[in-house]
This record gives structure tokens, C-alpha cells and sequence, in this order.
């Protein structure tokens, strides 16, 4: 009974956190750059405001337009739901195979590109195309990068293999800093951040994501903006369950959960600076080039597959 | 130092069989206007393409005082780097408001031939390309705003039409339409995209969403109203719209400013091309989501922006200048504060250019892309820091050298590679040597009046000039009526010309490289529609 409740919580948690962890970001970035900022709490202002405005829609927009907001939200919150936060074995866990979570990442991004397509914009085209085009490159190098740890845990279930990793003494993998690597890549890409995407444009040319939503207002845009906040909280979270689960709560006692929680929110912090750092010290890459980018992540996770035969497999 | 009239081009066309006459009632004497026949026009742009001058401009006015009031001319201006500017002027036939177009010999031309033709209903024949350009779909046909006739608060029914874009017939080509309302607060314009993939094919540009009529607006002004018309329009150029205003109205009436009042004029503008580089280094790197940079060059630019105020009395230094002089003066604190901050700004400024050049990740994106080559941007004849990056190093600050250039030594920066990199690479080049100018300027600046007394010339009296604002040359002409108002009036922004630069600068660059070109381009939208 209380791991439901305490997966509810975990859920809820990252929807919550979700605005302020993407706020986060934009804060120390400001600060990077010598300014002040809009502070932490501005994407839950923004999202505020959306809710309250008026949602105008295009004559020509079909059902598709209007769903896709509802669609894109659910998935991805379904998607963060069942990744583990604090507790390693919740009720969920069962569903919580990483096949699974991409493929729900998959559905929102297939709904998004529709959307993007159905008003009929030069924009929402472009942006479209975009998205797939770098989709079907990120995918493979993302499920790679999981089936290096896979392969040590005999499981796609997240709850195993992170039970894998804590139980297992601490060692140099060479195969899981090539997953890492890849991973942190890919996050970055599918996130559309720096350098693949800037998410805080304004030159419709270059955008990716932001010209799929171009057209998007109101409750609508809200709705997409807090699924791609959450999409951004739900890969940080994902990554240190991967790479870096311990002080993850194994049973469900007041105190394994505090230390937990206080663990997850540090590490997420730590993910989050290194983003605003990176996100400083880089310019956008030319478009031509994000799929070298992409394909580097998927060699990488390759690599790591080979290392771990090589190395590894037999330890 | 008077000039010597000028009779190169004259002799030169006489060699041709091409009569000229000396315009009396035109000043200055050492950039004269020349007479021709409406049927050497053509022939005669011909000749100066073949003595590698360049074309200022090309406008149509009616006639003035002197004049037949019911008669139409032509003017031509043309620029050699060795031998000054001269304005050719012939008169348009009667019954047949034609001429022919120079498009053939002067690409940058048929803009401004679309201009004549819509402006003032003159058929221009054999132009290659004959649509409407100012005067867009909605306006309609019969209405000539530039005509005397023509009342300024017309109002005119709205007009059903469109306007025949370039396209393709293929299947594989994409048409993107861009603006003119756009996703960022940035003027209006529209650009259309012909690609294949994400590889731009074509790009036309089309523009005329601002045009607010200042060459009419201009007519019945008097000189001290009119520079207040000229510093807006293109408020980023505001000292240099009104520098070249301010010089035509002078050359004219035959008053030259003060030494000092030219001193601060060179003050003012070479502080009006820092202020804009500044920021649209920091804008293009933003445009690469490189945003270090630009929020670095915001704050500097904004440092500047508040120490006009606070000297000037403007943030963007408008009104500053006055026919004859300068309407602001320094005193001792005033010279210090500008001259540290002139040397507190490029210290920065050259810091910041070290870590520009220290990222490779942004480095990449402006290496290479976006090529204008030498010789695409001499048959334009791209103007400023877009020419001086393809080889093209027209500078009225050395061609013209007025007060106080006479007296200073302007380094251009000569660049050759066209691409975006080197586009900025002179930004830079021109932000060390504008602020080493100003130090220069504070520190011998005279004792002594800012103006002289303004008097109007008499009238049918025009005057013309070219001063080298932050985007380059700015050509500026116009002619006075009676009672002192101006009559006439003719202005050619630099953007005009370099926005031809950026069509084929785009040609083969992926689309998402297209904002980071256009601004490192950054032509004025107002300045070209007028």
C-alpha cells in the first residue's frame, strides 16, 4: 500500500519538479553569462499564464491538432512515471522496461510530428522532418547505449538493472562510460538542447522542436511545454538510474526515502549544471552535422558493446 | 581645401561622342552633375562599367524652378575610386515618360528602376525584371505618390493583385515562406525559399513593408525639419542618414560646418558604427546559440546607449547634427568620460574577440558560410563591412575624405573570402579602428563654434553627398524650392545594394543557416523601403 503511495509521489514528484528543474538550468545559465535571470520559479509562471490565455487554433486544424497536446502530455507522464526516482521496486515496476519507456517516447514524438504537419506551415513541416530525421538516428544509439547495461543484468527491466548495478561492487566499466557518454549525447539531442536544438529561439529557420509547436497557444502550448520539461526531467532521472543509482531506497522506510530523495535531487542538480555548461561553451552545430553527432553517440554505445565482450564478459 | 571641379568622366564620355553639359545650380563643383541625352543613357553607363566605376545610385525626380515644371529627369550616380563621384542627369521625353534601363551593365540598378517605375509611372525599357517592388499588389496601379499631383494624405482604395514570386516546377523543390511577420521583434520583410531538402535553391527577397513615404514627406521641409526626418530613416544609422542629409543641404547652400563641429560629427558617427557592431557581433553569435557572446556585447552596447543619453541627450544619438554644425558639444568631463569608455569598450571588445575565436563550435558555423566571391560582389558593388569582406573596399571616409577624415588615417579591413567569418572578422577590424579614431578626434578636438548660421540656397540650387555611415556609403541628394523648403529629395540607403548581396549569398547554404547570414548581412529594412 504505501509503495503505491510512494510511487504516486515519485510520479507526481517529477511532474512537479519538472518546471523548476528546466528553470534551473536557464538560472545558471543566466549566471554563466553574467546575468541575473529570470529566476527558478519562470517556467511555472509561464505554464500559469498559458493555462489562463485563450487558445486560438487555425480554421483548418483537425482533431489531430487539437488531441496531440493531450497525447504528447500523457505519454510523456506516463513515460516519467514509471522511471524509478527514489525507490528502486515500486508497483509499476513491472512496466518500467526500457523498450517500453522509448516506445512511449516514440508515440509522443509521432503525435508531435502530426500535429506539427496538420495546420500546413512551411514551419511545421520543416520541423517535422527535422524531428524523424534526427529520431531515427537517436533511437537506435539510446536503446544501444541500454543494452550495454542490459547485457550485465539480463533485463531491459530498469528496476533489475539498477538493482544489478547497486549489488555489484563498485568497478571501472569501461563499457559503462562508453553507454554514458552515449546516453548524456543522445539526452541532449532528443531534449533539443544545445547544440542540436535552442530551445529559447526565436528564428523559426533554425528550430526544430519549437517550429512543431509553432502554431500551438493557450492550455495547448502549456501542454507541450511542460511534456518537454518533463522529458528533460524524466532523461536526468534516467541517467542516474543507469550510471549512478546508489543511495537509491530499496525498502520503503522513512529514512532510506529522505536519504534517497536528497541523493536524487543532488545528482540532478549535478546533470543539470553540466547541461548549463555545456549549453555556455557551445554553438548550435550546423544542421548537416547532427546526424554525425548522432551517429558518433551510437558508435560510442557500440563501442562499449565490444568493450564489454572484450573486457567484461567473462569477469 | 576646395576640390577642383571634376572632368574625368566628362572628358571621358566626350572621347565617346557622348556631349555633356555642366550643371551650374549643382553642388558641390568636385562631384559635378552632367547633362546627357536621353539616348546616350544607356550607353553612357555602358562606358563607366568599362572605366570600372561603381553605381551609386539610380532616381527619377520632377522637375524643378529652373525647369519646366511639367518636365521628368533621370539621374545617374556613378563612383570611381580615384577620380570622385559624378552624377549624370538627363531629361525624360514629354509625351513619353521612358528610359532605358542600365540593369544590364548595373545589376544593383533595377531596384531602383522598380522604384522609378512605381513611384512616378516611368517606363523603364528593356529592364529585366519589370515587377512592382515598393508599390506592392494593394496599391492601386494608377496611384504615383512621388508625382507632385499626388497629395500625401490620399486615400486610395484597396487593390486586388499578387505578386509573381520565382518558382520552380519541380516536384523535389519546397517553397518556405518567411515573414513579414516573423517570430522575434524584428522588422518586417519577406523572404522567399525555393529548396531542395534543407538546401536553399533560391531566395528572393521581398521588401517595401515599411515604407513610410519619406521622400515625400521630405517635399516642402525646410533643412532643420528635414534632418529631423533624416536621422529616422533607419533609426540604427540615425547619424549617418543625418551626416549625409546635413552635408547635401550644406554642399548646396554653399556653408561648410565648423571645424569642430566637424570633429564631433566624426565622433558621433564613428561611436554610432562601434555601438552597431557591437551588437550585431553579439547577434550573430546568438543566431548560432552562441549566447555568451551576446549577452556580453548587449551590455557593452547598452554602456554606450546610456552614455549618449547622458551626453548627447539620445540613446540612439538622434538630432544630434543641424544643417551647418552640430546641435551638441563637449566640454573637458565630457571628452574624459567618452574617451575612457571609448578605450574601456575596445579593450572588452578585444577580449570578447578572443574567446570568439577560441570556440571552434562557433567558429565552424561562420567559417565558410555564406559566400559572396569577389567578383559577384564588385558587379553588385556590396558596400561597407559586406564589401569589405568580398574584396570590395569603397570607403567614403578615404573616396570623399570630408572633415575631419581629411585629417585622419582610416584603416580599412580588406577582406576577401566573403564568407560569414570574414564578414564579422571586419566588424572587429572596424570597431578597433573606430574607437582609435575617436581617441584620436577627443584629443585634437578645436576650440571654436559648433555651427555656422543655416541660410537656404536659392531656388532650383541641389545638392549631393556620400558619407560612409556604419553600414556604408550613404548617397543623398536633393534640391531646393522656394522660401528655403526642400523640393526634392533622393536618399540611397547602403542596404538598397547589399540586400542584393544576400540573395546570392544564400544559394547553397542549409536553411537553417540562412538568420545566422542575414544578420551578419543585417541591412536595414526601413532604409530600403523609405
Amino acid at each position: 500500500m504505501s509503495s503505491i503511495l510512494i510511487q504516486i509521489i515519485q510520479a507526481l514528484l517529477l511532474l512537479l519538479l519538472a518546471p523548476l528543474a528546466t528553470g534551473f538550468v536557464s538560472t545558471c545559465k543566466a549566471r554563466l553569462q553574467n546575468r541575473r535571470g529570470a529566476g527558478l520559479l519562470q517556467p511555472w509562471r509561464n505554464l500559469r499564464k498559458l493555462f489562463v490565455k485563450e487558445v486560438v487554433i487555425a480554421s483548418h486544424a483537425s482533431w489531430l491538432f487539437r488531441t496531440a497536446p493531450y497525447v504528447v502530455f500523457t505519454a510523456t507522464a506516463i513515460a516519467a512515471s514509471v522511471v524509478p526516482a527514489m525507490l528502486v521496486d515500486t508497483p509499476l515496476s513491472l512496466t518500467a522496461d526500457v523498450i517500453a519507456l522509448v516506445a512511449l517516447l516514440a508515440l509522443a514524438r509521432f503525435f508531435l510530428a502530426l500535429a506539427g504537419m496538420d495546420i500546413g506551415t512551411a514551419f511545421g513541416g520543416m520541423g517535422a522532418s527535422r524531428e524523424m530525421t534526427f529520431a531515427a538516428l537517436a533511437e537506435p544509439a539510446m536503446l544501444m547505449s541500454i543494452f550495454v547495461l542490459s547485457l550485465s543484468a539480463h533485463s531491459t527491466n530498469l528496476t533489475t538493472m539498477i538493482t544489478h548495478t547497486i549489488h555489484t561492487s563498485f568497478a571501472l566499466h569501461p563499457s559503462l562510460a562508453f553507454a554514458m557518454v552515449a546516453m548524456l549525447m543522445v539526452a541532449v539531442a532528443e531534449n533539443g538542447r544545445i547544440p542540436v536544438d535552442n530551445p529559447t529561439t526565436h528564428l523559426e529557420l533554425t528550430m526544430i522542436h519549437e517550429a512543431m509547436i509553432l502554431e500551438y497557444s493557450g492550455r495547448h502550448l502549456a501542454l507541450m511545454e511542460w511534456a518537454s520539461m518533463i522529458k528533460l526531467m524524466l532523461f536526468a532521472t534516467l541517467i542516474i538510474d543507469l550510471f549512478m543509482p546508489w543511495g537509491m531506497a530499496m525498502q520503503a522506510t522513512p529514512a532510506a526515502l529522505a536519504i534517497a530523495l536528497g541523493l536524487w535531487l543532488l545528482k540532478l542538480a549535478g546533470l543539470l549544471l553540466a547541461l548549463a555548461l555545456a549549453e555556455t561553451a557551445l554553438a548550435k552545430l550546423r544542421l548537416f552535422e547532427v546526424p554525425e553527432y548522432l551517429s558518433g553517440a551510437f558508435i560510442i554505445a557500440f563501442l562499449g558493446l565490444l568493450s564489454y565482450y572484450m573486457l567484461e564478459a567473462g569477469v | 581645401m576646395m576640390r577642383p571641379t571634376n572632368t574625368w568622366f566628362a572628358e571621358k564620355l566626350g572621347d565617346h561622342g557622348i556631349y555633356t553639359q555642366y550643371m551650374e545650380d549643382h553642388h558641390p563643383a568636385h562631384m559635378p552633375c552632367l547633362e546627357i541625352r536621353l539616348l546616350d543613357w544607356q550607353q553612357a553607363a555602358e562606358i563607366a562599367l568599362r572605366l570600372e566605376m561603381r553605381l551609386v545610385a539610380v532616381w527619377a525626380t520632377e522637375g524643378g524652378c529652373h525647369d519646366q515644371p511639367d518636365s521628368m529627369f533621370a539621374y545617374m550616380g556613378l563612383a570611381h575610386p580615384e577620380h570622385r563621384h559624378v552624377l549624370l542627369r538627363t531629361q525624360l521625353g514629354r509625351e513619353r515618360r521612358e528610359i532605358a534601363s542600365i540593369s544590364r551593365h548595373y545589376i544593383a540598378a533595377c531596384r531602383m528602376e522598380r522604384h522609378m517605375q512605381d513611384m512616378l509611372g516611368i517606363t523603364v525599357s528593356d529592364i529585366p525584371d519589370g515587377r512592382r517592388w515598393i508599390k506592392h499588389e494593394h496599391w492601386p496601379e494608377d496611384a504615383l505618390p512621388l508625382r507632385s499631383e499626388f497629395a500625401a494624405t490620399t486615400r486610395m482604395a484597396q487593390a486586388e493583385g499578387s505578386y509573381p514570386y520565382v518558382s520552380s516546377n519541380s516536384e523535389a523543390v519546397c517553397q518556405i515562406a518567411v515573414g513579414p511577420v516573423h517570430a522575434g521583434i524584428i522588422e518586417p520583410g519577406h523572404f522567399r525559399f525555393l529548396t531542395v531538402g534543407e538546401m536553399i535553391l533560391n531566395m528572393e527577397e521581398r521588401l517595401g513593408y515599411v515604407h513610410k513615404g519619406i521622400e515625400k514627406a521630405m517635399c516642402g521641409k525646410t533643412a532643420a525639419a528635414g534632418i529631423r526626418l533624416a536621422a529616422r530613416i533607419s533609426g540604427d544609422a540615425s547619424v549617418g542618414h543625418s551626416w549625409a542629409f546635413a552635408h547635401a543641404c550644406e554642399y548646396a547652400a554653399g556653408i561648410r560646418p565648423p571645424r569642430r563641429a566637424s570633429y564631433l560629427r566624426g565622433i558621433l558617427c564613428e561611436r554610432e558604427r562601434m555601438a552597431n557592431h557591437i551588437g550585431d557581433i553579439g547577434a550573430i553569435c546568438n543566431d548560432a546559440a552562441f549566447s555568451f557572446m551576446h549577452a556580453q556585447m548587449q551590455r557593452l552596447r547598452e554602456d554606450m546607449a546610456r552614455m549618449h543619453k547622458q551626453l548627447f541627450g539620445h540613446r540612439l544619438l538622434m538630432d544630434t547634427l543641424i544643417p551647418g554644425g552640430v546641435s551638441i558639444d563637449l566640454d573637458q568631463r565630457g571628452c574624459r568620460l567618452l574617451s575612457e569608455q571609448t578605450r574601456m569598450l575596445a579593450a572588452e571588445v578585444e577580449h570578447l574577440r578572443t574567446i570568439y575565436a577560441d570556440h571552434p563550435s562557433i567558429q565552424q558555423r561562420v567559417i565558410g558560410s555564406g559566400i559572396v566571391s569577389v567578383n559577384e560582389a564588385r558587379d553588385i558593388g556590396l558596400l561597407g563591412y559586406v564589401g569589405r569582406a568580398s574584396g570590395n573596399y569603397a570607403d567614403e571616409r578615404i573616396e570623399e575624405a570630408y572633415p575631419p577624415y581629411n585629417e585622419l588615417e582610416v584603416h580599412v579591413p580588406q577582406g576577401r573570402h566573403g564568407d560569414v567569418a570574414t564578414r564579422v572578422w571586419a566588424r572587429f577590424e572596424e570597431i578597433a579602428d573606430s574607437a582609435r579614431m575617436i581617441i584620436r578626434l577627443l584629443e585634437q578636438l578645436p576650440e571654436g563654434a559648433v555651427s555656422n548660421a543655416w541660410q537656404a540656397p536659392e531656388a532650383g540650387t541641389s545638392g549631393f553627398s556620400a558619407v560612409e555611415s556604419w553600414r556604408g556609403e550613404i548617397a543623398c541628394w536633393l534640391r531646393f524650392g522656394d522660401h528655403g523648403l526642400i523640393d526634392r529629395f533622393f536618399v540611397r540607403d547602403p542596404s538598397v545594394i547589399n540586400w542584393l548581396g544576400l540573395e546570392l549569398a544564400v544559394r547553397d547554404v542549409p536553411v537553417p543557416d540562412f538568420p545566422l547570414n542575414n544578420k551578419s548581412f543585417n541591412c536595414s529594412y526601413s532604409g530600403n523601403d523609405l
